[in-house]
């Protein structure tokens, strides 16, 4: 296990004051939320800073990692020595109310997140409690293709569920579940799981699992809500006089008619073959005019045949 | 908890059942009703007119709920401040879709 330095986590000096902790905890929060940040690995930092600033901003635990802190530089090889933590009391170990599991650094020091229901004063947000002896709701979020959703079909979810252990904490665990996904879900939905949730505490039901789907890039579809857009390569000769292309579409290939006069950006609409949810959404196709290269003689004659014979000024709308 | 993966689960999309109670959508977030109620009147989530006295949300308000309730813990942000974020970030949003569809 390797040593944290949650000051170097958190960008402050080791006798930074609780205000400044608090402001560099705030700083970094928005700049690493997963909601709001497009940095790559966002997640990761989130919870690195989440879990620095558990340990920073409680005085009992600052100054039991500061006492143990001395002489372990960032990323050495760590084990807590065995009489860790005698004289410190630590209040209501872990946070209870973060999502975030918390590195086996953070475990071994503090241990887990606390007894499942703990309040921590915001305890509002955390309901390990059950209502009507019914078990807890669970929620993942999951990266689903593309196809899952036009086809539906079933799929190998990999999710991170929080679970109650023998000793009555919560941790994180990895659960693997074949998951029928229903045909025409959208990004941003969830598939409901009924009863698998948490078990109640004694008698009761449990609760369900919530899977909020988003999709993976796909190589040739752009997804917009229900909807999907195409970038379609004409040939400038298909655009000018209209043609029928062959043009992919979830369903399969279509012959698509391009009608004569079209121009880049020009938008085609096939209404009803995106994503098929209910109402099921169009499919859009964009064309682009692809040039054919002008690389040898019988290509260039072209060119310059079609220059003679077209009085054509491209720029004529920018006055020259 | 383990479950037989032979056999896949088969659930329904959530967006597309009935509407949410306040009570409903409070178990499902894990929140104080009162906090839903703090919520509306915010206008971070909005109730869907029915007629009635009593509220009902719509499925899409689960989602808006938990990214809010997100926010608010994580950032240490005011309800308005939920608000403003929620709100800047669907612009955002919408400005990215506009802009790939322009390139």
């Amino acid at each position: 296990m390797e040593f944290k330095d949650y000051y170097k986590v958190m960008g402050v000096p080791r006798d930074a004051t609780e205000a400044q902790i608090k402001q560099a905890y705030r700083k970094l929060a928005r700049k690493y939320h997963p909601d709001v940040s497009k940095e790559k690995d966002a997640e990761a930092r989130f919870k690195e800073v989440g879990e620095a600033y558990e340990v920073l901003k409680s005085p009992e635990k600052r100054a039991a990692y500061d006492q143990l802190g001395q002489g372990h530089p960032s990323g050495q090889e760590f084990r807590p020595p065995p009489d860790w933590g005698a004289g410190f009391e630590f209040s209501g170990a872990g946070a209870g109310a973060r999502d975030s599991d918390y590195s086996e650094f953070f475990e071994s020091l503090f241990g887990g997140r606390g007894r499942a229901g703990s309040q921590d004063g915001r305890g509002a947000f955390h309901g390990g409690r059950a209502h009507d002896g019914r078990g807890e709701d669970h929620h993942a979020k999951v990266l689903l293709d593309l196809d899952a959703t036009l086809r539906g079909g079933a799929r190998q979810l990999s999710l991170r569920v929080p679970e109650i252990d023998a000793d009555g904490r919560l941790v994180t665990k990895e659960r693997v579940l074949n998951v029928q996904v229903p045909k025409g879900i959208l990004a941003g939905q969830h598939i409901r799981l009924a009863g698998q949730g948490a078990r109640p505490m004694g008698e009761g039901t449990p609760g369900d699992l919530f899977i909020e789907v988003e999709f993976q890039p796909h190589s040739l579809y752009r997804v917009d809500g229900r909807d999907l857009y195409l970038e379609l390569p004409v040939a400038p000769w298909e655009a000018a006089l209209g043609a029928a292309v062959k043009t992919p579409t979830p369903t399969g290939t279509v012959d698509l008619k391009i009608p004569a006069g079209s121009h880049a950006g020009s938008k085609l609409r096939l209404k009803g073959r995106g994503i098929p949810a209910s109402p099921p959404g169009d499919f859009y196709v964009a064309l682009q005019i692809a040039l054919p290269p002008a690389n040898d003689d019988k290509a260039k004659a072209a060119y310059t045949a079609m220059a003679a014979a077209l009085p054509f000024n491209p720029r004529a709308t920018l006055g020259v | 908890m383990s479950t037989p993966t032979n056999q896949p689960l088969s659930g329904a999309i959530f967006e597309e059942s009935d509407l949410l109670t306040v009570a409903e959508l409070s178990r499902i977030c894990a929140v104080d009703e009162r906090h839903i109620v703090e919520l509306v009147d915010e206008g971070v989530i909005s109730i869907v007119e029915i007629g009635t006295t009593e509220w009902r949300f719509s499925g899409t308000a689960l989602r808006r709920t938990r990214l809010a309730l997100r926010l608010e813990r994580d950032l240490e942000l005011n309800l308005a401040g939920v608000a403003l974020a929620l709100d800047l970030m669907e612009e955002v949003e919408r400005l990215r879709r506009a802009l790939q569809e322009r390139s």
